[in-house]
């Protein structure tokens, strides 16, 4: 160690965290765990569920493949990763059944399919496999943030125009706005309006930060 | 086998796992730009689900579930290994995905060839995990059910990215707002396919339901007449 150590929260390190949020988000420009993220946006309450399950699987698993990182053979990686995550994802399966059984019940195989999330597997291969805990466990937590801002934005509107209610609490209706004849729009709780509500979102997204926009 | 019959028709179009679920969506995006390659990725797809399903079912009833086990003896019928389902599930597709490639590379080089690089990837595609989940969740009575279910799940994933593959390559030509180019409308095309899909919820498969719902349509219909 000749290098002059970095400190915690130095520049590069809190790049880390800040790139996935915009210019490298993995929803909308990695393309990365899009599965998981639109299923269970239905409601805020599965969506933050969902998003802080994934916070810990991934900066866990990202810690524990960099600690293992010299002593995983090249050839076996991919399924000594998925051991890793699988294990993870049982372990917040089992936590969530026994403290809030009925979010558990309502995200159905969707916990399961952390899994498969490629999010996870993709920042194992592509980060933590070369780079030390520290700043895996940082870009874990910049990842998984970067995964939950879509996730919460589309569920607060689908939950709010669909339900008028935000984590339950019927928002629309203690503002009056039913006695003015609003109503709610039950399209917004359809699947295929999931899809809908994130192109929208990454077309506002695209629109604010235009090196984002693809050839056609 | 109306039975059947009625598993495959709801998994490929009602229960459809891109528009109804989301599931595969990662690979459904990544693989959808032209037909041709689609068309080998989605049968590589429901190859692997028609493995893969019902090997994880006899699993489920023969190791993991509650009392799965007492063909060991008796001691073992209160034993519930069903936390277990995710790793073993996911090391049996990883397993099976190998061993379908070297088959293939054995027997079908050309095939081989073909779906080469899609045939790895296909271990971490939700969609099949997600069918083993489902099929755990919705508890099929009978192995041939469970084997239809993913089949028909695997279908009606190559029908969606098959199709969805075939607009892709036609928009080329049109002129998408350029945020919204790539991605954004590839969101939106698929939103309006869920739509359209969704019009198969219609269907009504069981013959019981049927009746009841031509009784209830002709009560209202009277009740209307009689207000009128």
């Amino acid at each position: 160690m000749s290098e002059k150590k970095e400190a915690l929260f130095s520049k590069k390190n809190l790049k880390l965290i800040k790139d996935p949020l915009d210019d490298n988000n993995p929803i909308t420009v990695q393309v990365l765990g899009i599965c998981s993220a639109l299923a269970i946006t239905v409601q805020l309450k599965p969506a933050v569920v969902m998003a802080l399950s994934t916070f810990f699987v991934m900066c866990t698993a990202n810690v524990v493949v960099s600690l293992m990182r010299n002593m995983i053979p090249s050839r076996i990686r991919i399924i000594i990763q998925l051991v890793v995550i699988a294990t993870l994802v049982i372990l917040v399966d089992q936590t969530l059944k026994a403290f809030v059984y009925d979010v558990s019940k309502e995200l159905s195989v969707f916990v399961g399919l952390i899994i498969t999330n490629c999010i996870i597997m993709g920042r194992l291969e592509a980060f933590a496999l070369a780079n030390t805990p520290w700043k895996s466990f940082m870009d874990g937590l910049g990842n998984s943030l970067g995964y939950a801002l879509p996730l919460i934005v589309v569920a607060f509107f689908r939950e709010l125009l669909g339900a008028g209610t935000l984590f339950g609490y019927p928002v629309l209706e203690r503002l009056g706005l039913y006695e003015l004849g609003y109503e709610n729009n039950g399209m917004m709780i359809l699947p295929p309006m999931a899809l809908v509500t994130c192109g929208v979102y990454i077309w506002i997204q695209r629109m604010r930060n235009k090196k984002l926009v693809e050839e056609n | 086998m109306q039975d059947l019959a009625n598993i495959f028709i709801k998994s490929i179009f009602i229960d459809n796992m891109v528009f109804a679920y989301f599931l595969g969506m990662c690979s459904y995006l990544a693989v959808s730009k032209t037909v041709k390659t689609s068309v080998g990725l989605g049968l590589a797809v429901v190859f692997v689900l028609g493995i893969t399903v019902p090997v994880n079912y006899m699993l489920e009833n023969y190791v993991l579930k509650e009392g799965a086990l007492t063909w060991l003896g008796e001691g073992f019928a209160t034993v519930d290994l069903s936390f277990l389902s995710f790793i073993l599930f996911i090391a049996v597709i990883a397993s099976m995905v190998q061993l379908v490639e070297m088959i293939v590379e054995k027997f079908s080089p050309a095939l081989y060839s073909s779906l080469g690089i899609f045939l790895p990837l296909i271990a971490v595609n939700c969609a099949i995990l997600g069918a083993s989940l489902f099929m755990q969740e919705r508890s099929y009575a009978t192995i041939t059910e469970a084997t239809v279910f993913g089949l028909g799940s695997g279908v009606g994933w190559f029908l969606a990215i098959v199709g969805i593959a075939a607009i892709r390559e036609k928009i080329r030509y049109s002129n998408v707002p350029p945020a919204l180019r790539g991605l954004g409308i590839t969101f939106i095309i698929t939103g309006l396919m869920g739509i359209a899909f969704m019009s198969f919820m219609g269907i009504k498969l069981e013959d019981s339901k049927k009746e009841v719902s031509i009784e209830e349509v002709a009560q209202v219909e009277n009740n209307e007449s009689e207000i009128n």
